[in-house]
């Protein structure tokens, strides 16, 4: 090891400018996320499986329509919980617990690119996880109908909503206690949340339920993508109810540390 | 003088009503080095992390290189090398440190600063998969990274090996040589001694000594002198010869002990006294006190938990 040359290190502070940082950020966010096996799992293998067995595989029984119009709707609400809120509170979870939140606020990197940052990792591998989950789908003999932009904006709302809970989850709990928790949530939203079977075949339930994120993401999906309509009003409004009040709550409550 | 890089004064910090910082102050001069040393507990890192701005305090003031420690401007000025973690465990070392380099307009060369650190054969290793001491040695690469004027080291040797621990102490020597100030909190009391300008002490969340090495080890308590002559010389005469407030004993025949405030004229006095008396004084030995035992004088020999 050579010796230091004299001002090798004189002080020459400065921040970077904003937009090489948060794209030097959203590397880092893309990069962890896709090297995760566990993330990639959940975002990617087990929608992919899941939609592909639930075509194919006629142990789930669809009232009307193709199986693949029926299913496609509900993975992509899956797979958009998936990324934005499971995957996105256990990693905020396991940063916190690093220490790696904490030490990247004494740094110039402002907090709002952080955040900035993470959304756009999140939309990347949504944009990555609905390019392959629809091209299957109509391998599959999906025939989709209604708008992109109707889809566009659930998509949208979906994913505010689920960030918001997954930062709100990640930001108040320890890291193998979100883990834990975003995981029995993710089970349970799929289960509840209109995936695998509509909201409706829960009966005296369906009212509750069909307020729940992720029945909100996949009825309104179906709505557009299989019955063609243009604004499921109902559950727009339930995504962006979900959506201000996460995201209020997480703005208030969410610890560095 | 110049207004100091870092300025504390009366700071409290409570936790649950208990004091754990008691009215602290301190002052770092620009471009030097201080140490802060303290029992486990002492309130060392809560100093720390107010002036990092991660808490704030009950009372006092401080301010970082003039500014609120709060100051979102005050971020690319400061580097900080907290005790552990603070990397993303999925990204690559490299990975690592250009990322934290990015957030810098005029950073250093990141492969530059891996080579220094030792950490090129690591490179591309995942930060999980990194040894303790290789973590370390990033954590420092990236509080220096970004140019700071102000770095803040905490514990940066635990669990280094001796040439790690060097090639730590080397960068800290640069960039106090460099311009850069450097707050250091260590157990290690020869890492302080080798490489602090100033030495602030703290336990129960306050000072109890501060000053340059030179004057911790220097002030109030005595050294010792120990030398072989011929037995049985007269101590009473030797001490007439001494100034005020020193102390012989012969033990065993033949090998005397001097206490008193360790000086040159002290042991000039002393062989001057061993030649008028025709004797030799030899194996002469001084020992002075080392941080290590002012340390322990003032903060007890009791283990902290």
């Amino acid at each position: 090891m050579t010796a230091w040359t004299r001002g090798a290190l004189a002080p020459a502070p400065g921040a970077a400018p904003l937009p090489r940082m948060l794209a030097a950020q959203t590397v880092a966010e893309l990069k962890l996320v896709l090297r995760n096996g566990e993330q990639v799992l959940l975002s990617l293998v087990i929608p992919l499986g899941l939609l592909v067995v639930l075509v194919t595989v006629p142990f789930i029984p669809v009232d009307e329509g193709g199986r693949a119009d029926f299913f496609v709707p509900g993975v992509l609400a899956l797979a958009v919980m998936s990324t934005a809120f499971t995957g996105q509170a256990i990693g905020v979870g396991f940063e916190r617990q690093y220490g790696v939140l904490k030490r990247l606020g004494a740094t110039p990197l402002p907090r709002s690119v952080l955040l900035v940052a993470k959304t756009l990792a999140v939309l990347v591998v949504e944009l990555l996880q609905v390019t392959l989950l629809c091209a299957v789908g109509l391998a599959l003999g999906w025939d989709p109908q209604g708008s992109v932009l109707s889809v566009l904006a659930l998509v949208v709302l979906g994913t505010a909503a689920f960030s918001g809970l997954g930062l709100l989850l990640g930001g108040t709990l320890r890291g193998l206690t979100t883990l834990a928790a975003a995981n029995l949530l993710w089970f349970v939203l799929l289960v509840l949340g209109g995936v695998l079977f509509p909201v409706s075949a829960f009966g005296a339930a369906e009212p509750i339920l069909s307020l729940l994120p992720t029945a909100a993401l996949s009825h309104g999906l179906r709505e557009v993508l299989v019955d063609g309509a243009l604004l499921p009003l109902r559950d727009l409004a339930a995504l962006a109810v979900w959506a201000v009040a996460s995201l209020a709550a997480a703005s208030r409550l969410f610890r560095w540390e | 003088m110049t207004a100091p890089a870092l300025d504390v004064v009366g700071l409290v910090k409570r936790y649950a009503g208990r004091a754990v910082v008691d009215d602290l102050s301190l002052q770092v001069r620009p471009g030097t080095v201080l140490a802060l040393l303290g029992p486990n507990g002492a309130g060392k890192t809560t100093t720390v992390e107010i002036c990092q701005g991660f808490r704030t305090p009950d009372a006092g003031s401080v301010r970082v290189l003039g500014q609120s420690p709060r100051d979102a401007s005050l971020r690319p000025r400061i580097g900080v090398m907290p005790q552990t973690g603070g990397a993303y465990p999925g990204l690559r070392c490299a990975e690592m440190l250009r990322l934290v380099a990015s957030y810098a307009a005029n950073p250093l060369d990141p492969a530059d600063l891996l080579e220094r650190l030792g950490l090129v054969e690591v490179a591309r290793t995942p930060y999980r998969r990194l040894s303790g001491g290789q973590q370390q040695r990033l954590s420092l690469g990236m509080a220096v990274v970004g140019r700071p004027e102000l770095v803040f080291l905490d514990e940066p040797t635990a669990g280094l090996d001796p040439q790690a621990r060097h090639a730590t102490w080397e960068l800290v020597e640069a960039l106090r040589r460099d311009g850069v100030s450097v707050v250091l909190t260590t157990h290690l009391l020869d890492e302080a001694e080798r490489l602090a300008d100033d030495v602030v002490v703290v336990d129960h969340g306050r000072v109890v000594a501060a000053g340059t090495v030179a004057e911790l080890t220097s002030r109030g308590a005595s050294g010792q002198l120990r030398f072989r002559s011929t037995p049985g010389l007269d101590l009473d005469q030797l001490l007439n010869a001494l100034p005020a407030g020193c102390a012989a004993k012969e033990s065993p025949a033949g090998q005397y002990l001097v206490e008193g405030p360790m000086d040159p004229q002290l042991l000039a006095a002393v062989t001057a006294w061993c030649a008028s008396n025709d004797a030799m004084a030899a194996d002469l030995q001084i020992e002075r006190r080392s941080l290590e035992d002012v340390f322990l004088e003032l903060t007890g020999k009791r283990i902290r938990t």
